[in-house]
């Protein structure tokens, strides 16, 4: 393989000689054209039936005829030249140009403008739990703003005693937390209700992010207004930009003090495609309730039907009916490495990665299988573990060579099992688009390359 | 007058120029009283009771009329189009406006789901028209105008006859009308508070059973061969390192290949180009909300333009100054206030092959 700089890297693998012989090649021939998926179906529950065979495996990184590596053997030009010095790209520093493949990309088809779309997170490249602030999935309905944080204001008005303004120097006084949280669009997944639709982790769950907020409490901010906490039973969050959205949010989560208004992500500001110079932070909700440029609260005594409460963000039943003010993201897990798209370069170990969370508190297990769901064994989980943030996991695997389906499954602190895709099927349908968190299968084909798949 | 009665005179004085209130919470000093023409300014939602709705009036001809003129090119002249956004208008039936249930929403064949098929508060769509359209320029709409387009669109789906007149007066008399009023339930787990007597229990209850849970796994469902490609190559959209790497789906998949080869290693990928200063011109001046690269979506795509009118800047810079329509098609493309500098590197751009 070339990098840019036309070094070799990674690993090069030659193929075994002689991998199938003559009968065995006409043999694959034969069943795949009896057709692709019973080849799979035979293949997979062959392999599960048999047991391991004794492996071969290839060496991932073999020594050159030549006696050594030529990246050992021959001295690179950053081992005997002069790098680069501080405060580069303008005192803001950039990743490696080995990174560009990882990007945050829209899915092909999914909509007709940029300005109301969707980009999707690379979780198949991410490590850990935060989400690097310029890889934060994007949803935006009428376009992203960067907003002149001296002339942005912040408005609560209602059932208050006093209705308030705010400028950001005022609200960057008040006392600040500082807290990770995960935010999934509640549409995350929604395109593999019925079917497989897409075939990557990021196109499939990429609509979850995870940052640390720094912000001011909104109950601080309601109390600065007098609200009325005994009659108010909503507030309204309305955005500044020219969508102006605006979210219904029950007032028992604002007095748990965990909603936040706020301007830090990461150590930094928010970044301008996600809510420039202020956003509200409501941990465990979908990310439309997260309100972006947030210009208002309004505090009230009765849910307000807006738009994305009474046409989308809706979860159609299948009796017709439609399930509204749906707003917690259940518990959902997702193997992102080996996931779809990708390919393992050989037979042997593999670290199997992905990340879990719950709109209800913290995860309590993450069960991996490797076998479609017969057979499970528990993960590890990596620290930290926090209340409705993402959860990085862990397992070790070592792979046969033959074919694997990849699965995870989270518990949280309540005790509530994520769902097979059985499960909610038959709760929901397939039409209901929002809150899908059922369990994702990955296909580990013999040839190494990784299928999204569903199983019955 | 003695000291200490100073001190209590002052503190009353302060009292009653507002001073006080501000004293009383734990945050001097942050935050002051809104003026009640600040908050009218940016209090404009309207509830499901109609609180916040402002008196006023429109007609389903009028509302026609600006239906035609700022609605129309990304809904269709009767909100049907899909073309840019999902279709407003269609689904419904006068039985549906009886019932207050929208039958179609029971049917899984029935293809998609109009706005006016799933809203159940007539309040939502006045709010929303209101707050968020036209796309292009929020929040330019009168009352009144709201009114008219509201009342537009609900003449589309028969729940008021084409000679009314929506006012704030008989909105609540047409909220009994809407199709899908009673189609709403909060009866779930899903809501984080007790506000709307939800359940309590999930509707999943999964076990986290640990062996031989299930007999065999089989696939039901992957992509099939010809989707291989259809988001890119796969092999660009991962690392160039790593314990896995991207598939190569720029080539057929070899099945029966050894692990190692069954893709061929992800190619490097060219520096990034230098982005040409039309392309960030073309998001300023919203271009994009009805031009695609390469799709037509309102207008025509840019690589469609480019074809048509190579090397024809001046044409094209004037084109875009006085708008038209009849060329690519029926519906117009309004005339545009660019900076004159901005319409000609765009032109200039189109005019050189529109290169990406």
């Amino acid at each position: 393989m070339k990098t840019p700089d036309g070094i070799q890297s990674g690993r090069v693998q030659k193929a075994p000689e002689n991998f199938l012989d003559r009968d065995g090649i006409s043999t694959v021939i034969a069943e795949s054209k009896a057709g692709r998926r019973n080849f799979i179906r035979s293949a997979f529950a062959a392999a599960a039936a048999g047991a391991a065979a004794p492996m071969v495996l290839a060496q991932g990184n073999p020594v050159p005829t030549e006696g050594g590596d030529p990246n050992i053997l021959n001295l690179p030009e950053h081992a005997t030249g002069l790098g680069q010095g501080v405060a580069a790209n303008n005192g803001y520093g950039v990743p490696s140009k080995f990174e560009s493949n990882v990007q945050r990309r829209q899915s092909p088809g999914l909509t007709q403008t940029t300005q109301a779309s969707v980009s999707f997170a690379p979780l198949q490249s991410l490590f850990g739990i935060v989400t690097p602030s310029g890889l934060h999935f994007e949803r935006h309905h009428q376009g992203w703003w960067d907003i002149d944080p001296s002339k942005h204001r912040f408005m609560i008005n209602g059932m208050v005693k006093t209705p308030k303004v705010f400028t950001m120097d005022e609200i960057m006084r008040l006392p600040s937390v500082s807290r990770f949280h995960f935010i999934e669009c509640g549409a995350n997944t929604a395109v593999e209700w019925g079917n497989v639709a897409v075939p990557t982790v990021q196109y499939t769950h990429g609509m979850v992010s995870c940052s640390e907020f720094t912000g001011v409490p909104l109950i601080t901010l309601l109390q600065i207004a007098g609200a009325d906490f005994k009659n108010a039973k909503f507030i309204l969050a309305e955005g500044g930009d020219g969508s102006s959205m605006t979210r219904t949010i029950p007032m028992s989560l604002i007095l748990s003090g965990e909603v936040l208004v706020a301007y830090g992500q990461n150590g930094e500001m928010l970044r301008p495609e996600n809510g420039y110079p202020l956003r509200l932070i409501v941990p465990g909700i979908q990310g439309v309730s997260w309100v972006k440029y947030l210009r208002r609260i309004e505090v009230g005594d009765m849910p307000y039907a807006a738009k994305d409460e009474a046409v989308h963000y809706m979860d159609l039943m299948p009796d017709g009916q439609h399930r509204q003010y749906t707003n917690i993201q259940e518990c959902k897990s997702v193997v992102t490495t080996p996931s779809g798209g990708q390919v393992l370069l050989d037979k042997g170990f593999y670290n199997i990665t992905g990340l879990a969370w719950s709109g209800r508190g913290k995860i309590q297990k993450v069960d991996v299988s490797v076998d479609g769901g017969r057979n499970w064994r528990q993960a590890r989980l990596e620290t930290p573990v926090l209340s409705k943030a993402l959860t990085r996991f862990n397992i070790d695997w070592v792979w046969d060579g033959k074919p694997a389906i990849i699965q995870s499954r989270a518990t949280d602190e309540t005790g509530f099992v994520q769902p097979t895709y059985k499960h909610l099927r038959a709760a929901r349908g397939t039409r209901s688009i929002y809150h899908n968190n059922a369990i994702q299968s990955w296909l580990v084909q013999e040839n190494g390359e990784v299928k999204n798949v569903q199983v019955s | 007058m003695s000291k200490f009665r100073k001190v209590v005179l002052t503190a009353a004085l302060l009292a009653a120029a507002g001073f006080a209130s501000a004293q009383s919470t734990a945050y001097p000093g942050v935050g002051r009283p809104a003026t009640p023409k600040e908050v009218a300014a940016w209090d404009i939602d309207v509830r499901p009771d109609f609180k916040g709705l402002p008196a006023g009036s429109g007609s389903v001809a009028q509302g026609q009329d600006l239906w035609e003129a700022k609605c129309a090119h990304c809904h269709g002249v009767f909100g049907e189009s899909n073309e840019v956004f999902s279709p407003l208008i269609g689904g419904t039936t006068k039985d549906d406006i009886k019932t207050g249930n929208v039958a179609n929403l029971k049917r899984s064949d029935f293809p998609g789901r109009t706005t006016l098929m799933k809203v159940g508060t007539v309040s939502t769509l006045w709010d929303y028209i209101n707050r968020a359209m036209p796309w292009t320029a929020p929040k330019s709409l009168k009352p009144d105008e709201v009114y008219a387009v509201t009342a537009y669109l609900l003449s589309l789906a028969d729940v008021v006859p084409e000679n009314f007149v929506l006012t704030d007066k008989n909105i609540a008399e047409v909220q009994k009308r809407m199709p899908n009023r009673n189609g709403m339930t909060t009866k779930h787990a899903m809501w984080a508070g007790k506000e709307f007597n939800g359940t309590a229990k999930p509707d999943t209850a999964n076990v986290a059973c640990m062996k031989d849970c299930i007999p065999e796994a089989k696939v039901a469902s992957m992509l099939p061969d010809y989707a291989r490609n259809a988001h890119g190559n796969l092999a660009d959209q991962n690392r160039l390192v790593g314990q896995q790497h991207g598939a190569n789906t720029a080539v057929p998949e070899n099945k029966s290949a050894p692990v190692g080869e069954a893709a061929a290693a992800p190619a490097a990928k060219p520096a990034a180009k230098v982005a040409d200063p039309a392309l960030a011109l073309l998001g300023k001046h919203n271009c994009t909300a009805c031009h695609a690269q390469n799709t037509k979506v309102v207008g025509p795509s840019f690589n469609d333009i480019a074809k048509k009118y190579s090397s024809k800047a001046d044409y094209l810079a004037g084109k875009i100054k006085s708008g038209g329509s009849g060329v690519w098609g029926a519906i117009p493309m309004p005339a545009q206030t660019a900076p004159e500098a901005d319409i000609k590197t765009i032109a200039n751009w189109l005019a050189a092959g529109a290169a990406k």
